[in-house]
């Protein structure tokens, strides 16, 4: 085995300018007025002898990446976990070269393709016919390698019908399958994937899956990142757990990696309590003040919890404008990840449902004892206006609070302690007839 | 505020040495493969170019008959404002191919510098999210408007059939002063299509200096209309060298090339190019972050 990839020490600055508001794109005007200003200030400095410290506009420094090194052997599978913002798409950037990175180096062996965004460099106003060629030229190939290829794209993609349709008729799903069938049979030696495939549908995603294995079993190397964990877990056989621009953790024991990850929740420190108290998840419906987990009286739980005890999930927050599809709940996790159920205020019979008025709210809801199994669980809020866009989304960037349940799983005495399966309820048995 | 602090970590040593890399990429340091990678992606800038000409008339009603209308309906209008209005000489040669030889160059001069400048913030997603040498996208939309420059050239041999202008063995050097012109529209394009990235203000610049250039340019007049003693001056705008090459080289011996001022806006296409080139490799690996 080789290596396919090594970096070195990759860092990579963003400079944030607070001078302007609105959209930050320099202007002329700004940028000559400042350099007179400092020019005027630097003749004053002179004058009056002394040396000004402080920089004339305010910048501030962020580093979206710190330091880091890993190296690939060719025919890894590795995937990049990490929550929004942890750098993981900027990796992929500087690996793919749009971007070039502050400090550090990076090398690779053989040829690399990247697909970070599903149908880059389509163009609406082209036929699919037309668009796999340009589309072909842009990821690297050549036209006679496109020409070969170009039968097995159409059958992967399932658009021979519509092959001389521009794409701007195309539907979402006919749009992701081109694409990822023209990035599919680039043939390259390392391919790296942003979240693409969380587009198309169950059977497509399924058929993607299908393909990337059967390139990485090539002898082909992948970087993979998703907030897919399943994904993850199943595709790859390594992965890289960013944080906040650092790599936290890289292990070949993907499981070990994907519940750090889980159970990481930045600076936060894991409770059963979340407190909005940086004004996040504004919107015009609903801005959530507290989540977290209490016993009948509102009183928070300890974070070790039986699981006979009775607990409730609480959610607090101001309704701002009502609306009938407004949905607030939770989402359940175990700790490998895995999503247990959702749960909605809207989930009962409409007139049973707890009615949202304007103004503050408190919604509770019990979760039943002798449910869940021993373990680590993260509740992850939901709010949503049904079927329209998302405030809150659990797994992405949604507040979580966290509960450990450690025995009580049952008062037999040939059930003592953690049960395999997800869930361990304590079910009714009769002798039947 | 802080300051991350780069820890210096003793590199791993491996079995492998730097030439088995297929590709490095060191903070700071320009790329070795540029020019390696211009040439492995030189298909792009035919496909690329074929885009931008397919798309440029889909859904309009005349279509290709665009790139038609356009110079003929100047011509007539310069024809008729500077040569029957303003009676401006033309000596032997009929107005309207007096005005449609230097048409040519500057039509295509100016779309090629109006599109390059725009071009890189009109591809805004391929940018930001696929790595190819970023050359490429101002090149190829200069590439666009050479088919416009032959489709405007078809009409121009209509009019010299029309009215019966001789051949001159002068228009062998055309493709010369075509390569100039090509030259010149790329080392404008490049740079000002790289500051655009940067400061949009370049958008609003650009038009107003196309419709300025359009008349301190020789286009509706011959440069002979310019007296001596400013005509080296004059010869300050790159583009009167070669709208002066195009009438010497299409109109034979009645349009004469005065060549000191031919030399001058040869060396400051050249100057053009280099800093185009120069400013557009020096700031072309921040664009994915600033546009």
């Amino acid at each position: 085995m080789s290596l396919a990839i090594k970096v070195e020490n990759i860092s990579k600055k963003y400079t944030i300018s607070h001078q302007q508001t609105g959209i930050g794109l320099a202007t002329f005007r700004d940028e000559i007025s400042g350099a007179i200003k400092k020019f005027s200030r630097k003749i004053r400095d002179e004058f009056i002898n002394q040396h000004a410290n402080e920089t004339f506009a305010k910048k501030e420094e962020f580093w979206a990446l710190k330091d880091i090194t890993f190296e690939v052997q060719q025919g890894d599978r590795v995937g990049i976990i990490g929550r929004n913002g942890a750098g993981k798409s900027t990796l992929l950037k500087i690996m793919s070269r749009i971007t070039e990175p502050t400090l550090g180096k990076f090398k690779i062996k053989g040829r690399i393709a990247s697909l970070l965004e599903v149908g880059t460099g389509f163009h609406q106003e082209l036929t699919g016919r037309e668009n796999i060629y340009l589309n072909g030229a842009i990821l690297g190939m050549s036209k006679v390698e496109i020409k070969k290829k170009f039968d097995e794209i159409v059958a992967f993609a399932e658009v021979e019908k519509f092959l001389d349709t521009p794409v701007k008729r195309y539907s979402s799903g006919m749009y992701v399958r081109l694409a990822f069938a023209i990035a599919a049979h680039l043939d390259p030696d390392i391919l790296i994937i942003d979240e693409v495939l969380s587009v198309g549908d169950a059977a497509f995603q399924k058929k993607c899956l299908g393909t990337m294995k059967e390139v990485a079993d090539a002898g082909r190397t992948i970087l993979f990142v998703s907030h897919n964990l399943n994904l993850i877990k199943e595709f790859c056989g390594r992965a890289l757990l960013l944080d906040r621009g650092c790599l936290e953790s890289d292990s070949a024991n993907v499981d070990d990696i994907i519940q750090s990850y889980l159970f990481s929740t930045g600076e936060v420190k894991r409770s059963v309590i979340w407190v909005n108290n940086s004004q996040q998840y504004q919107n015009m419906w609903f801005e959530p003040n507290r989540f977290f987990i209490g016993n009948e009286f509102g009183d928070f739980v300890d974070d070790f919890c039986e699981n006979r005890d009775d607990f409730w999930i609480y959610i607090e927050g101001v309704v701002k404008q009502k609306d009938p599809g407004l949905q607030i709940g939770y989402a359940l996790y175990n700790e490998n990840g895995i999503l247990l159920y959702w749960s909605c205020q809207t989930d009962g019979k409409e007139s049973e449902c707890p009615q949202l008025h304007k103004g503050l709210i408190q919604l509770k809801s019990k979760i039943p004892p002798h449910l869940l199994n021993e373990g680590m669980y993260r509740f992850e809020m939901i709010v949503a206006l049904y079927y329209r866009q998302w405030l809150c989304q659990p797994g992405k960037d949604s507040p979580a609070v966290f509960l450990n349940i450690r025995g009580g799983l049952s008062e037999s005495s040939y059930w003592r302690e953690k049960r395999p399966g997800l869930l361990a309820p304590v079910l009714k048995w009769e002798i039947g007839k | 505020m802080s300051v991350f602090p780069i820890r210096k970590r003793r590199k791993p040593s491996f079995m492998q040495s730097d030439e088995n890399w297929d590709l490095i990429v060191e903070a700071g340091k320009t790329e070795r493969h540029y020019w390696k990678d211009l040439w492995r992606f030189r298909e792009l800038f035919f496909f690329l170019a074929w885009r931008d000409f397919l798309v440029r008339y889909k859904q309009t009603v005349f279509g290709i008959a665009w790139s038609v209308i356009r110079p003929v309906l100047t011509m007539i209008v310069f024809t008729i404002i500077f040569g029957k209005i303003a009676k401006l000489d033309s000596g032997n040669i009929p107005y309207p191919v007096l005005v449609y030889a230097a048409m040519l160059p500057w039509q295509f001069f100016s779309n090629a510098f109006q599109e390059a400048s725009n071009s890189l913030i009109g591809n805004v997603n391929l940018i930001s999210k696929i790595y190819f040498p970023r050359m490429i996208v101002p090149i190829s939309t200069v590439m666009v408007c050479l088919i416009d420059f032959l489709i405007s050239f078809a009409i121009y041999a209509v009019l010299i059939i029309w009215y019966r202008i001789p051949f001159s063995s002068n228009m062998l050097f055309l493709p010369l002063f075509l390569i100039l012109a090509f030259l010149a529209a790329m080392g404008t394009g490049l740079l000002v299509c790289a500051l655009n990235v940067k400061y949009r203000d370049f958008r609003y610049i650009v038009p107003f200096v196309v419709q300025f250039g359009l008349y301190i340019s020789p286009v509706g007049f011959s440069s002979n209309v310019i007296s001596g003693k400013w005509r080296l001056l004059y010869s300050i705008n790159p583009m009167v060298g070669i709208i002066d090459g195009f009438r010497w080289a299409l109109l034979g011996k009645e349009a004469n090339l005065f060549l000191p001022s031919f030399m001058i806006s040869l060396c400051l296409i050249v100057a053009l190019l280099f800093a185009g080139i120069l400013y557009f490799r020096s700031t072309e690996r921040v664009f994915a972050d600033v546009i």
